[in-house]
């Protein structure tokens, strides 16, 4: 069956951001390189762009997150748009409303853009798929499947540390199996050329044929680490430990927590990455998370900025 | 009323019958094949130039959704897809709310639709109380109320202790017991095959050994026990080379296979259909190359509908969420034959899987077209096409992940007891 991709359109133009898989890189470049110039834009005193003025936003969290919402919210004020928070893990949906139901009601309050987070795998697709045509859909992150806009900033970060994508190794490391960031930092990755992608977890944090994927799977830092450019940590889960995946976060921290001597086996001016909010001293220490080699804060910055270049792409609104 | 069927191809595959006979329709009974009885004089006379002429399919699963979840689906809108679909005979799973664990229950579905005088309805009764896999049912009463097979739909007795001694109880009286091999701690919250698809779509998933571990345990019991049994809804080609295996050791097993698992694989999951979500979930395509392989060589017995309706709204939702299942009862003839062109079969082993088969393990004196034998049969358009809409589908369930394919095979008849009950 031959579905065509539902986040392009029949000009194969982004309609929707559901995930950074089967995105082509031009587009991937492209967010990339429109968020370049919007970076300059959160650096001013005026911190405001009329590009979405008249446009209402609404993010959709069926799934409590403040920081990503914060993100959203602050991209589409800076791009003039209203925005409109629906925190509705505890108001429709308890009330019985169905999902389709309530996004079908805020489109009827003529929305142009929805940001979605929920729980479940697919939850992005579902709404992209029967909302009426116009409206357009990012996926602020669906269970274990994607986190588009946390990858594209990951991506934009690592352009601007390391400058080129073909000649890097990237090791991601942690939970993979229920992470939807690792799965959008994959295909992004492997779309942008990069040569090597690892990932490093023990067993029970990797889903099954994650080597189809295209990386090359690890279950020792010391090895995984060899000659890395880019480290991706990730965010343990403390609801792993109830689940029979892990014994304690102590014994996780001992093999798999960035530490200096750990750090070490990387290249020398590997950066570190980390997608927040982290557990200092279950997957990274303190001195690497405040060290020399940590990008994490420029992250945060730029997370803005790729927001709002993919709000203003969507609405077709390019500087 | 008296019919006179002609000119018809008529395939019977508990004779091997495959050629153009007359069949003679009297008193609700097969009276005649081939030649006319001396002076019979037809009330009724049906041509079927050009149609294939069979028994009546027999179907291993069908849910009525009656008692409880009448919403979903109605008893009288299953019974009409039912015959729609030429199915004249069908199980049905005991997972209804509450399950049919008691004989009143029983007796009021039986009651119900034989007043509908459309197919044969043979409820499976409940192997445990609830279905909770702790206490007994009255098997003998839920029997005499007319449950023919105990099963467990709902993947596995978790206490295995409690299994056994389902089993022994069960054989003590004669019948056969129906399971779902999967384990309900390896599959955990899974929704989809532990494959690619899982793994990109970030879908929670089930491992192949929950169906082996399940059809391991099942089948070490079974040969203590010594009781007839049923696996329902095999997915793997793991899981089918342990059923083939014990078929040779002498075991005395059975296995089915549904219409969604012999055709789809879980690349038809595509972006997150939730018509697939399907349990046991379609697992890879070496998986369903194997399935067709074992129908072929008689490891599995029978193709099934595993009929399912969902209510629309309950499959409008993220894949995990919607609710488990298909609609079939109407696609398991095209999708049978569908499988037979693909695979080159000869008709008269394609029906055989879907009519004298599945009779022969559910034991009704069905799925056959002999002299004396009721006439239930089934008359088809081989060659009509038709496209899979929710519109063509009379069953309430539209939910299918065929909806939009061509499949052949057009039911023109349906005969129940010697009456018209569908006509098209």
């Amino acid at each position: 069956m031959i579905n065509r991709n539902p986040q392009l359109n029949k000009h194969r133009k982004l309609q929707h951001l559901l995930t950074t898989e089967e995105l082509p890189a031009a587009i991937l470049l492209q967010i990339l390189n429109t968020a370049e110039t919007f970076v300059g834009v959160t650096e001013r005193d005026v911190k405001k762009v009329p590009l979405l003025r008249g446009k209402s936003i609404f993010n959709l969290f069926f799934e409590p997150s403040t920081r990503t919402r914060t993100t959203f919210e602050i991209a589409a004020k800076r791009l003039s748009a209203d925005v409109f928070n629906l925190n509705i893990a505890v108001s429709a949906q308890s009330k019985g409303e169905t999902l389709l139901d309530t996004v079908n009601n805020l489109a009827a309050m003529d929305a142009d853009m929805f940001v979605v987070r929920h729980a479940q795998s697919g939850a992005a697709h579902l709404i992209a798929k029967h909302a009426r045509p116009g409206i357009h859909v990012i996926n602020a992150g669906d269970g274990r499947h994607a986190h588009p806009t946390q990858a594209l900033l990951d991506m934009f970060t690592i352009r601007r540390f390391k400058h080129e994508f073909h000649n890097l190794r990237v090791a991601i490391i942690g939970d993979i199996l229920h992470s939807r960031v690792a799965r959008s930092q994959i295909h992004a990755l492997t779309t942008l050329g990069v040569p090597e992608v690892r990932v490093i977890a023990p067993k029970t944090l990797l889903p099954n044929n994650v080597e189809r994927l295209g990386v090359r799977v690890f279950h020792d830092m010391n090895s995984g680490l060899e000659n890395i450019d880019v480290l991706m940590m990730l965010r343990l889960q403390k609801e792993r430990m109830q689940g029979a995946y892990l014994p304690s976060s102590e014994e996780y921290f001992k093999n798999y927590g960035l530490t200096p001597e750990k750090l070490s086996m990387a290249r020398p001016d590997a950066i570190v990455m980390h997608p927040g909010p982290m557990n200092r001293g279950v997957e990274i220490d303190s001195a690497v998370a405040d060290g020399g080699q940590s990008v994490i804060l420029p992250q945060v910055t730029f997370g803005i900025a790729i927001r709002m270049a993919v709000m203003s792409i969507l609405a077709g609104q390019q500087v | 009323m008296k019919i006179y069927i002609k000119n018809g191809r008529l395939v019977d595959p508990k004779t091997g019958t495959d050629a153009i006979q007359d069949v003679f329709v009297a008193a609700g009974k097969i009276l005649a094949v081939g030649k006319s009885p001396v002076a019979f004089q037809p009330d009724y006379v049906i041509d079927a130039g050009d149609l294939i002429v069979c028994p009546g399919l027999v179907d291993m699963s069908v849910r009525l959704r009656e008692p409880g979840l009448e919403y979903r689906a109605t008893l009288e809108s299953e019974m009409n897809a039912a015959v729609a679909g030429g199915v004249t005979s069908f199980a049905c799973p005991p997972d209804t709310d509450p399950p049919l664990d008691e004989p009143g229950l029983v007796e009021m579905l039986k009651h119900r639709a034989r007043n509908l005088n459309q197919a044969h309805v043979y409820p499976i009764g409940a192997l445990t109380q609830g279905l909770l896999g702790k206490y007994l049912t009255e098997m003998v009463e839920l029997h005499d109320a007319g449950c023919i097979v105990f099963g467990q739909p709902d993947g596995m007795v978790a206490n295995l202790r409690v299994l056994m001694q389902a089993m022994q109880y069960a054989s003590t009286f004669g019948f056969s017991v129906w399971l779902s091999p999967q384990d309900s701690n390896l599959a955990y919250e899974g929704v989809a095959h532990d494959g690619e698809v899982a793994t990109r779509l970030g879908l929670p998933a089930i491992p192949v050994c929950a169906e082996t571990v399940a059809i391991s345990n099942i089948i070490l019991l079974a040969k203590v026990v010594n009781v007839h049994i049923h696996l329902c809804r095999i997915s793997s080609a793991e899981g089918l080379a342990m059923v083939r295996a014990a078929k040779q050791q002498g075991v005395s097993i059975t296995c089915d296979v549904s219409v969604n698992h012999l055709h789809l694989s879980d690349m038809d999951i595509d972006y997150f259909d939730a018509n697939c979500h399907v349990l046991p979930p379609l697992r890879s395509i070496s998986d369903r190359d194997a399935l067709r392989l074992g129908l072929q060589d008689g490891t599995i017995d029978a193709i099934c509908s595993d009929h399912a309706p969902v209510d629309e709204d309950a499959k409008m939702l993220p894949f995990g969420q919607a609710e488990i299942g298909a609609t079939g009862v109407e696609l398991l003839l095209p999708l049978t034959l569908k499988y037979g062109l693909e695979m080159k079969r000869p008709l008269v082993e394609v029906l055989a899987t879907i009519t004298a088969k599945p009779a022969a393990v559910l034991g009704i004196d069905a799925g056959y077209l002999s002299p004396g034998a009721a006439a239930d049969l089934c008359i088809f358009d081989p060659e009509t096409y038709w496209r899979v809409t929710a519109g063509a589908l009379l069953s309430q369930g539209k939910n299918t992940p065929f909806l939009g394919m061509e499949i052949p095979g057009k039911v023109r008849y349906t005969l129940v007891n010697g009456n018209i009950v569908y006509q098209s």
